[in-house]
């Protein structure tokens, strides 16, 4: 006998069945032998009923599962034959748990001679406590069961219960993603304080010598600087000279001038640019844009163009963004409601004048959102940079030089063999972590913009 | 329809036999009506009668509605104002229009009367702007309550204020006809009285054509009344007569409340 989580859970979920149906048997029962009207219809008291039966068993459950396994350790260890084994460290647990696979029949003979007398005080744990959990477990939902079974009254209030109870469930959900953020957060704070412990946060945001790479740490090989200002250059510089006219052009077109057909077609083909993964971008980026602009360069007659460019990142990451910006930008001239726009060409304005001086200043707000989310989308991005944009972190305004990003380092930092406690490797959550708190704050900026702009019109 | 005891000389427009479709469905059937250059001229009619889509055809404002056709022959001043040669933005300067609910642009209060003016180079100067401004303002009788605060924003003002604010607009760019879709239909009692006071001070200076639900108002501020149902012109006389003998059978019952 194991205690095998995921079968008890559909025993309790047969039991909460077979209450499901008794709850709904009693209640037509009660009211037919009162000859009174049922408050919540039958289905709400059986509800309410598998609900009792379901819920605490479940959670018991689960909470059981991972006790369970520490309370067994724990009662194999005061066996006699456990006396004998090494005190603490890697060996210890390694006789334990094979001593443990072979109870629970994950392996047919132990590999370590010591493990053998422990297989049988193992077995008999896990039996015990199986059983401990089993009956716990059944206890707990036949007493739910019963307790809610005996509340059935005609006038008993099951609907709103079950209600309440559905609504706490769904607020449980919800809560998974806020909490896994929270985790995140704190995963990333750890690291970071660690790396700050070895190395000076000041020097971190305001040093200008990046070059972590030699390992210990040393004085002023820190300096983020380098790769705030590539990431700077590449995504909020480079990438919005190209998505914000195109996206805002193309939000026009299609808002205000496109035949339906036309904007029936060139919609989705935009939200297909946004669903393409970004490696295939940085293929692009590597392999077709940056030989071309380094050509151009030479051209041009500048000497250090380099074959990976934030230019060509820059570029290739504003057309991967202009679907953002121009669908946000659509969504908010839509908003403009229909009546500026017929107010101005009732006075006589083409449509272009209504569109530069009515419906963007109008949409504005809400385009500036757009681009603050699309912003923060740009400097997170990774794939790209480390294709096209290069490794070196050069301080330099020329967009043809080899920059690097904040995601590019963490990236290289991260790849290889690493150690997790040399400054190198942690630098990378610090790197993150700044990463994070500046696109959670154009986050925020960005959702405040556009909520105050919709109230505006609402 | 009767037009026997009707003489409008010289009319500033003229609709002969006009058809409106929106796609397949015809909302307009064949109507002719002349607008005096002094006059206000009322559209009544119940709900989906047409009245306020055969307005929208006199300054060509259903070309933004990618469905509608209008067929026959509109005139402004002898002139076929869907003839190919017919300018849309010029047309819409000399024809304006005021809607059922005020529309003032998220700009100034300046910038909202200034709009017209600047898209139509009416004003040379900053000083000319203010001229013209200032005129449109107290033309619309709202000068007094906003001269101190031309800078706010034209959607703070309150209903009735931004509705005189949308006829100042109207009125900046000097047209020769006013358009009102049911210009009170979204204002309290007060703002009502405001905007018909205002449309007594302006009849003469401009051809006005107001389409209402109310048929008090219609009696109270127009001259020449025009019924519509079904899409087809019932109706149309001085308003004296349409409401107190009205010839057509339709337009009594209409008229007294039996039904619309």
């Amino acid at each position: 006998m194991t205690f095998n989580a995921a079968a008890l859970l559909l025993l309790i979920a047969g039991l909460a069945l077979i209450g499901w149906i008794a709850g709904r048997q009693r209640s037509n029962l009660l009211a037919g032998r009162a000859g009174t009207k049922l408050h919540s219809r039958p289905q709400y008291h059986g509800w309410y009923v598998a609900l009792w039966l379901f819920a605490p068993a479940a959670m018991f459950l689960a909470v059981w599962s991972s006790v369970s396994p520490g309370l067994i350790t724990n009662e194999v260890l005061t066996d006699e034959a456990a006396q004998s084994l090494p005190s603490f460290g890697f060996e210890r647990g390694a006789i334990l748990s094979d001593a443990r696979s072979v109870a629970l029949g994950r392996q047919d003979a132990v590999r370590l001679p010591a493990a053998a007398p422990l297989v049988q005080p193992y077995a008999d744990a896990a039996h015990k406590y199986a059983w401990i959990g089993i009956a716990a477990m059944l206890a707990l939902a036949l007493a739910g069961g019963l307790y809610a079974f005996t509340r059935i009254k005609p006038d008993f209030r099951a609907r709103t219960r079950v209600e309440r109870t559905v609504m706490a469930f769904l607020l449980l959900a919800s809560l998974v993603a806020i909490l896994t953020t929270f985790g995140i957060v704190l995963s990333l704070l750890f690291e970071s304080i660690r790396f700050f412990q070895l190395v000076s946060p000041m020097e971190l945001l305001f040093g200008t010598n990046w070059a972590p790479q030699s390992g210990a740490p040393v004085d002023d090989t820190f300096g983020g600087i380098p790769l705030f200002w590539g990431t700077v250059l590449i995504g909020a510089i480079i990438a919005m000279i190209v998505a914000i006219p195109i996206g805002m052009m193309t939000a026009v077109y299609l808002t205000q001038y496109a035949a339906p057909v036309v904007r029936r077609w060139v919609k989705p083909m935009l939200e297909i640019l946004a669903g393409v993964p970004t490696v295939v971008y940085g293929y692009f980026a590597a392999l077709t844009v940056a030989p071309a602009l380094r050509e151009f360069a030479v051209m041009l007659g500048i000497p250090n163009a380099s074959t990976e460019s934030a230019l060509a990142a820059g570029i290739v990451m504003g057309v991967m963004i202009i679907p953002f910006v121009s669908s946000m930008a659509d969504d908010s001239i839509n908003a403009v409601p229909q009546a500026m726009r017929d107010g101005s060409l009732a006075l006589g304005a083409t449509p272009n004048e209504t569109i530069r001086q009515v419906l963007i200043p109008a949409a504005l707000p809400g385009v500036m959102g757009g681009i603050l989310l699309a912003v923060s989308r740009a400097i997170g991005e990774t794939m790209i940079v480390v294709m096209a944009a290069g490794l070196s972190a050069n301080l330099t305004a020329n967009p043809f030089a080899s920059v690097t990003t904040v995601t590019a380092q963490i990236v290289k930092l991260l790849t290889g063999d690493q150690e997790f406690d040399s400054a190198k490797t942690l630098a990378a959550f610090a790197l993150g972590l700044v990463l994070f708190v500046v696109t959670l704050l154009l986050n925020i900026a960005a959702l405040r913009i556009v909520k105050k702009y919709r109230e505006a019109y609402e | 329809m009767t037009h026997e005891d009707l003489t409008i000389i010289d009319p500033k427009m003229r609709a002969q036999g006009v058809d409106v479709f929106y796609g397949d469905k015809q909302a307009i059937n064949n109507v002719s009506i002349d607008v005096g250059t002094d006059l206000v001229t009322a559209f009544i009619g119940p709900s989906g009668c047409g009245k306020s889509t055969f307005l929208r055809s006199l300054n060509r404002m259903n070309d933004t509605v990618a469905s509608a056709k209008v067929t026959g022959r509109i005139e402004l001043d002898g002139e076929d104002i869907y003839a190919p040669s017919m300018d849309v933005v010029q047309l819409r300067a000399r024809v304006g229009m005021v809607f059922q609910k005020p529309n003032p642009f998220p700009k100034s209060i300046y910038d909202n009367v200034g709009y017209g003016p600047r898209i139509h180079g009416l004003a040379p100067s900053k000083a000319d702007l203010d001229v013209i401004v200032e005129r449109a303002l107290v033309r619309a009788g709202l000068w007094d309550e906003v001269k101190d605060r031309l800078l706010e924003s034209g959607t703070a003002l309150s209903g009735g204020q931004q509705q005189r604010l949308c006829i100042a607009r109207a009125i900046a760019v000097d047209p020769e006809v006013i358009l009102m879709d049911e210009p009170c239909s979204a204002l309290d009692p007060i703002a009502t009285a405001k905007i018909e006071e205002l449309i007594h001070e302006l009849r003469g200076k401009f051809a006005i054509v107001i389409v209402t639900h109310n048929m008090q108002q219609a009696a109270r501020v127009s001259q020449r009344t025009a019924f519509f149902h079904l899409g087809t012109l019932v109706e149309y006389g001085k308003t004296t007569d349409i409401f107190t003998n009205p010839k057509q059978e339709r337009t009594k019952d209409y008229i007294t409340g039996r039904y619309g």
